[in-house]
């Protein structure tokens, strides 16, 4: 590599990190990212300040205690018996003096509830009611037929089924909880990450030909230099992003509950993150090289969309089958897909996170991956090599021959 | 040494764009190639340039074949005029000029004494998409000879300029070429070739034609014109045997004679039938000498 590779990779780097478009994605993305982490804050912050008040008219014997008593420590709801009338009721509920009231009664045991409110759209409150009263319920039927306590909980005790993988290195159950997001998370991350930065590529490349600048940029640089430049100089662009955003959202996961819930432990899994981050890369610069390709040879940039088509629905096709993948990562189907380079990037991670895969499997996906890069490499600079000189007036596949045949003596 | 074609040709599949082009370009000098649209001059450029490999032939500068490795000696402004339209002027000079090999304190300090000089230095800092059409083309005019390029290839460079623009940019061109630099320059108006250079070559579809010193193409051309203005009844000149041509023009006529000879018959036949004001003997412009060439390839 020489001097004017690095001219044209500092250029397209630096170029595109001070745009405007860069900045306000990066920094949209990390508020969303940010957001998402905080959202369990974000709700609490929200939601009414202080507990909600339910009027209970109670028409039975003792339940209302009992279901006072469940509600005891809740911090959302709290109950007050009313013992006026039903019409008075209301007319707490129409000022927002309550948020709402029900009328208790049993019937052979079973307990009858209505429920009003202004609105019945909020189903956590009528949800965590008809939990209680189910609580209530079996207490009160115990007592009825003389269960102890013990007994009822020996009753409902869950199951504890312990699942033992007899592989050497399967993965534990816990840690396929915590593969399975980040597998997740990167998957997403790469889906966005390759179809904004390719079609990125696209666009570059139909921009500088549209805008005739091309013609004096191959006049000072080989046109492959000059391809390889953008490429990478995007990739490193790309990767800037990333490692951002991501360092955002780890920050501020770091610090709430979210990721201890969502991942299950408090560091990540650094081999994993870098083989996402290695087939990202590799997938970066397959679909780059098809959609710079297809960039240069288009002669406008309005055709740009049309003819990326195809190559968004290779990588739409590959996300689908990673997400089928991630609920059946030793399915035949998955396997194969694994070793087709233009899935290999999704499906082939998201097997190493999930799936505990011979070294060998890795290496000849790599391989193959590797191969058909270096091939589009070479295929496509000629093509690339044409296409920036010919200007037809509508696009098409065709034209990739004609290029072909343009470099040719 | 200088510039040289040896039987260049290229083809697109079964079509040939250039055929057999042999030339030599010594240096310091200002050559000027000819034709209509899709003659070959640009497919001739680019082969020039190496964005096209000849499929037969060779092209030499100094001897050498010219690749990559010689892009700091080349310039060239394309036939069609394009820039980064978001990026500023210096941005869009600096790398451009860096890809030429220069380093960033030459190129603004170039950058702006040919600002100064298109008396346009106030543009430094704009968006190239600011700047009316001209002043994009004086730009890009800049990005090609920033770097003092030893051979300087210019498609078209006087298209879409008004006069004044023209002449600034003519004054210019003449400038670099004093100072040293080979220009090959591509054009269809005959009166900024016929201006600028001294040898020319003739292309009609993919086949040069002509080729030489003007001087000498005049010469052997043979064929002269006479300009004569004044009140005179003029049908009757088209009798006189030599006259090929005759141009109604606003104060009289242009004939076209076929030598020098038959001007004295002209004068002899309109002396004393009316009012002469101009009578002049004429070397066969460029224009004439296109129209004939290329005429006469058109019908073969």
């Amino acid at each position: 590599m020489n001097n004017k590779f690095w001219i044209v990779f500092l250029h397209t780097y630096v170029t595109k990190l001070k745009s405007k478009s860069f900045l306000i994605s990066t920094i949209v993305t990390a508020l969303i990212v940010f957001g998402i982490s905080q959202l369990d804050r974000i709700i609490e912050a929200f939601s009414n300040d202080g507990q909600k008040t339910i009027g209970v008219i109670d028409e039975t014997n003792g339940w209302y205690e009992a279901l006072q008593a469940q509600f005891q420590t809740n911090k959302e709801i709290s109950l007050v018996r009313h013992d006026g009338s039903e019409e008075q009721a209301k007319t707490y509920v129409q000022t927002d003096q309550w948020y709402a009231y029900i009328v208790l009664d049993v019937q052979n045991a079973q307990p009858k509830v209505t429920y009003y409110a202004k609105n019945i759209a909020d189903s956590d409150v009528t949800h965590e009611i008809e939990q209680a009263l189910q609580q209530v319920k079996i207490a009160m039927m115990a007592k009825q037929i003389g269960l102890t306590y013990e007994q009822i909980n020996a009753l409902y005790a869950p199951i504890a089924m312990e699942k033992v993988a007899l592989e050497q290195h399967a993965k534990t159950e816990e840690q396929l909880n915590q593969a399975r997001a980040i597998v997740y998370v990167l998957l997403f991350a790469m889906y966005m990450f390759v179809l904004m930065y390719g079609s990125m590529i696209m666009m570059e490349v139909a921009t500088e030909k549209s805008s005739r600048i091309m013609e004096i940029l191959i006049s000072s640089i080989s046109p492959i230099q000059q391809l390889f430049g953008k490429i990478l100089g995007i990739a490193l662009l790309s990767l800037t992003q990333f490692i951002l955003i991501f360092s955002v959202g780890y920050a501020s996961m770091k610090n709430s509950d979210m990721l201890r819930q969502l991942i299950g432990m408090d560091e990540l899994p650094l081999p994993l993150i870098l083989y996402g981050i290695l087939f990202f890369l590799l997938g970066y610069l397959l679909y780059a090289m098809l959609f710079a390709v297809l960039g240069s040879i288009v002669s406008r940039v309005e055709e740009v969309q049309q003819m990326a088509g195809p190559v968004t629905m290779l990588v739409v096709a590959a996300f689908i089958m990673a997400m089928f993948g991630l609920n059946a990562p030793e399915s035949p189907f998955i396997t194969a897909m694994s070793f087709v380079p233009f899935f290999a990037p999704m499906i082939m991670f998201l097997r190493i996170g999930m799936l505990n895969v011979p070294t060998w499997e890795i290496v000849l996906s790599i391989g193959l991956l590797v191969g058909t890069i270096a091939f589009l490499f070479v295929f496509g600079s000629k093509v690339y090599r044409g296409g920036v000189l010919m200007y037809n007036q509508a696009s098409s596949w065709k034209d990739l021959k004609q290029a072909w045949q343009l470099t040719k003596k | 040494m200088g510039l040289v074609l040896q039987h260049v040709t290229k083809q697109f599949g079964s079509f040939v764009a250039v055929d057999d082009v042999t030339l030599s370009i010594p240096k310091q000098r200002m050559f000027g190639f000819l034709g209509a649209n899709g003659a070959g001059k640009t497919t001739t450029f680019r082969m020039i340039l190496g964005l096209l490999e000849p499929t037969k032939g060779e092209i030499t500068w100094d001897g050498e074949r010219i690749t990559y490795k010689h892009s700091h000696l080349i310039g060239y402004l394309p036939e069609e005029r394009g820039l980064y339209p978001k990026l500023k002027v210096k941005e869009q000079l600096i790398y451009l000029g860096r890809l030429r090999g220069l380093h960033k304190e030459e190129i603004v300090k170039e950058m702006r004494d040919w600002l100064e000089r298109f008396k346009i230095p106030q543009y430094e800092d704009k968006k190239v998409e600011q700047l009316s059409k001209g002043n994009q083309q004086k730009i890009q005019f800049i990005a090609a000879v920033l770097h003092r390029p030893q051979l300087l290839i210019l498609d078209e460079p006087f298209s879409g300029l008004d006069p004044v623009n023209v002449e600034m940019l003519k004054e210019a061109v003449i400038d670099l070429q004093k100072k040293g630099t080979t220009i090959v320059f591509s054009s269809h108006r005959m009166e900024h070739v016929e201006q600028l250079c001294e040898h020319i070559c003739i292309m009609h579809k993919g086949k040069p034609i002509v080729h030489g010193s003007i001087k000498e193409l005049k010469r052997s051309f043979g064929k002269k014109n006479v300009i004569i203005h004044g009140e005179l009844p003029f049908e009757t000149l088209t009798h006189i045997p030599g006259v090929i041509k005759m141009e109604k023009t606003v104060e009289g006529v242009r004939l076209q004679i076929a030598d020098e000879s038959v001007s004295q018959h002209i004068l002899e036949h309109i002396y004393s039938k009316g009012f002469i004001r101009t009578f002049s003997l004429e070397e066969p412009s460029l224009n004439d000498i296109f129209i004939e060439k290329v005429g006469a390839a058109y019908e073969q």
